[in-house]
């Protein structure tokens, strides 16, 4: 019988099998500085070496301010956490990109970036959302810190043998939904514990014709319905993604590689555990009410009535969720006003996610009661968006544009939302306190960030007026689409 | 990691679903770089409410949590783990749990112990109306109970649980396999990336 996807890479990175447990090589451990300290503590403890430096990146992300980044961290708990990585890299003999190098990023953001992130590799990091490799075909899972010691020891981790889920995303996404849609849309359906003990394999024609960044997105979020890791098999996309990015193989070495890239596909004959179906062509713009990724619905609907789910856990999840988040059962979700809105993120802070909020906003203006964060997911992402103009747009419509990190996806760093404020984020979690404690988050996609920043309402940018209507709107000269890799 | 054979304690029961990491401990205590001390940040912003059940003087000294189902889902933070040991936690129990939270538990040694959700729900009417109940986790007999006699068996996965009655140290384990770990670099396949050195990109 034939394999899946995530059996051929799995299987091609067992070391040694016992009844229990088999243990895997990785390929790749990115290294930040929030989960690792305590690790590298362990390590010196027992007087043991990172045994692979060559297969370890560190890099700054989660803690770090976007703005004054030039100068000491304000804050000393912070600084102290960041210096202590540095002093780990120095020590250990590690890569590392500083706040201010131009490599620097979140984590999930420049391993694709620097071409380190290659179909068939196991990739790990002391983060829940390194499922985001899993689109270039990787098998990549999030790991706590004594795991992470255990990869800087000994390049290896002891795994039970996941069960294998496919997810087919069938039909062709309409104009305007977006892959955030699709995965919200997806765990609203099998809830946030949906995948567990599962590898997902997301697959069909509407997850084919996604681009990179967009397979990103899908796969960053398989943690937020329970999944191990989640996988798109590589293809000509995947390929002409990598090709000619710092870390890609290059010559011969491209053509080997490629080769067996192809070989990366779940056989005809192969058999799934378990399989999803989901029809992209029904999908429209999804965004969450309540405090869990699961507790979404389209937004042309409205807030559920917590007494319509059936059972007791979902229903008394819900009225916590509404209490929280200060909203009555019955209200249009277009209703709802929002402070803040937040675009960036592992989820959405990559150059397309950018460019597809800019066109939004271009012409436009942030609504006077909203405060617009753009945050680049790294240093290069910024640069990027700078060549094509994107942070004019941005500036000139209302929005702060930043320095690029984690920012207010997790509120580490100063860039956070208020008691009670409320928030349209562009990021993967609304947890409570998640963005500030105190703070309400709505999951979005970024155009309908975008869009919401301009009414100041949850909305979608087919919501908004045409531009050309409006008498007296100036377009800012078109921007320039050309593709680059440094992003 | 000290050797886990069985426990026995009083119990809190946590009536909430989907109990992620962020509120086990929010990230702003994610910010030290120590491996203790992290019990003030155990559900920080839910123990601001006097009524929360952990501010409860019939749970102060309980020693067994028992959440709804999902425990545990969301950020990888081992910090979570930490801060619940920290606090006094020895065992959790409950119906399901996320998966990164359930490896970083076993590594931790704190034992997770699967039930069903009926399971769970008897469990809590015996602490709510009982609290000062002792409850047994026997992890040799894979068995709850109660000292009122209630019993049910729990699920753990042989590997955590092998671990954990031995006390293991993971990397320890690991190492003993260095000469396979060895073999297998030795026959990666040779257009695998590395971090260094740095090509300059562009």
């Amino acid at each position: 019988m034939g394999k899946t996807l995530s059996e051929k890479v799995w299987d091609a990175h067992v070391v040694t099998a016992d009844d229990n447990s088999e243990l895997l090589y990785i390929d790749l451990h990115l290294v930040h500085e929030v989960t690792s300290p305590q690790a590298f503590d362990g390590l010196r403890q027992a007087g043991r070496p990172v045994r692979r430096p060559d297969l370890t990146l560190l890099t700054e992300d989660h803690n770090i301010p976007t703005i004054d980044v030039d100068k000491p961290i304000a804050d000393p708990v912070s600084r102290t956490q960041v210096e202590t990585l540095r002093k780990n890299a120095e020590e250990f003999g590690l890569r590392i990109h500083k706040l201010g190098d131009l490599d620097q990023g979140i984590v999930h953001i420049i391993g694709p970036q620097l071409g380190l992130t290659q179909p068939g590799t196991t990739v790990v990091c002391g983060d829940s959302h390194t499922s985001t490799h899993g689109a270039f075909g990787a098998l990549a899972f999030g790991i706590g810190t004594s795991e992470v010691e255990h990869v800087l020891a000994t390049q290896s981790l002891a795994q039970r043998r996941p069960k294998t889920m496919a997810v087919n995303v069938n039909g062709d996404l309409p104009a305007g939904v977006t892959a955030k849609d699709i995965v919200l849309a997806l765990i609203a359906k099998v809830g946030t514990g949906g995948g567990q003990g599962y590898v997902a394999e997301y697959r069909g024609p509407a997850i084919e014709q996604l681009s990179m960044e967009g397979r990103m997105t899908i796969c960053n979020m398989s943690i937020e319905w329970g999944a191990k890791a989640g996988m798109i098999a590589p293809d000509e996309t995947t390929f002409e993604y990598l090709k000619g990015r710092p870390h890609a193989p290059q010559g011969e070495d491209w053509d080997k590689a490629v080769e067996y890239w192809k070989s990366l596909r779940t056989d005809d004959d192969a058999t799934f555990d378990l399989e999803v179906d989901l029809d992209a062509s029904e999908l429209s713009p999804f965004v969450t009410w309540g405090t869990n990724p699961g507790q979404g619905v389209p937004l042309s609907a409205a807030v559920p009535d917590p007494q319509l789910f059936h059972d007791e856990v979902s229903r008394t999840a819900a009225e916590k969720a509404l209490e929280y988040m200060d909203l009555k059962a019955g209200t249009p979700m277009r209703e709802i006003a929002v402070d803040t809105v937040f675009l960036g993120s592992c989820t959405n802070g990559r150059i397309e996610d950018l460019r597809a909020a800019a066109d939004v906003i271009n012409g436009r203006t942030v609504a006077d009661s909203v405060r617009m964060l753009v945050v680049p997911g790294s240093a290069r992402v910024r640069l990027q968006a700078e060549s094509e103009g994107l942070d004019v747009i941005f500036k000139e419509a209302g929005a702060e544009w930043r320095g690029a990190g984690c920012s207010m996806c997790l509120a580490m760093n100063p860039d956070k939302l208020a008691p009670g404020e409320r928030s349209a984020s562009t990021s993967n979690r609304n947890f409570e306190g998640r963005q500030g404690k105190g703070g309400r988050t709505h999951l979005v996609s970024p155009v309908v960030a975008a869009a919401t920043a301009v009414t100041g309402k949850l909305t979608a940018p087919a919501d908004l007026p045409v531009l050309s209507d409006i008498a007296g709107v100036e377009y800012k000269t078109p921007r320039s689409t050309a593709e680059s890799k440094e992003n | 990691m000290e050797k886990f054979s069985s426990h026995t304690g009083t119990a809190l029961p946590l009536r909430r679903s989907n109990v992620d990491t962020d509120q086990i401990i929010p990230a702003v205590y994610l910010k030290r770089v120590t491996r203790t001390g992290f019990e003030d940040g155990l559900f920080a912003a839910w123990r601001a409410d006097p009524e929360f059940v952990l501010n409860l003087p019939q749970y102060k000294l309980a020693t067994v949590l028992i959440p709804g189902p999902d425990f545990g889902t969301g950020s990888s933070r081992e910090h979570a783990v930490w801060a619940l040991q920290d606090y006094g936690f020895k065992v959790v129990i409950g119906s399901r749990f996320g998966d990164i939270f359930s490896n970083n538990s076993g590594n931790a040694g704190l034992l997770l112990a699967t039930v069903g959700q009926d399971d769970v729900e008897q469990l809590w009417k015996i602490v709510e109306n009982h609290p000062e109940t002792a409850i047994t986790i026997d992890l040799e007999a894979k068995t709850v109970s109660a000292s009122d006699g209630f019993s049910c068996a729990f699920s753990i996965d042989d590997y955590t649980r092998w671990r954990l009655l031995e006390g293991l140290d993971n990397i320890g384990l690991t190492l003993r396999k260095e000469a396979e770990i060895a073999t297998y670099e030795d026959n990666r396949k040779s257009f695998l990336p590395t971090t260094i050195p740095a090509r300059t990109s562009a």
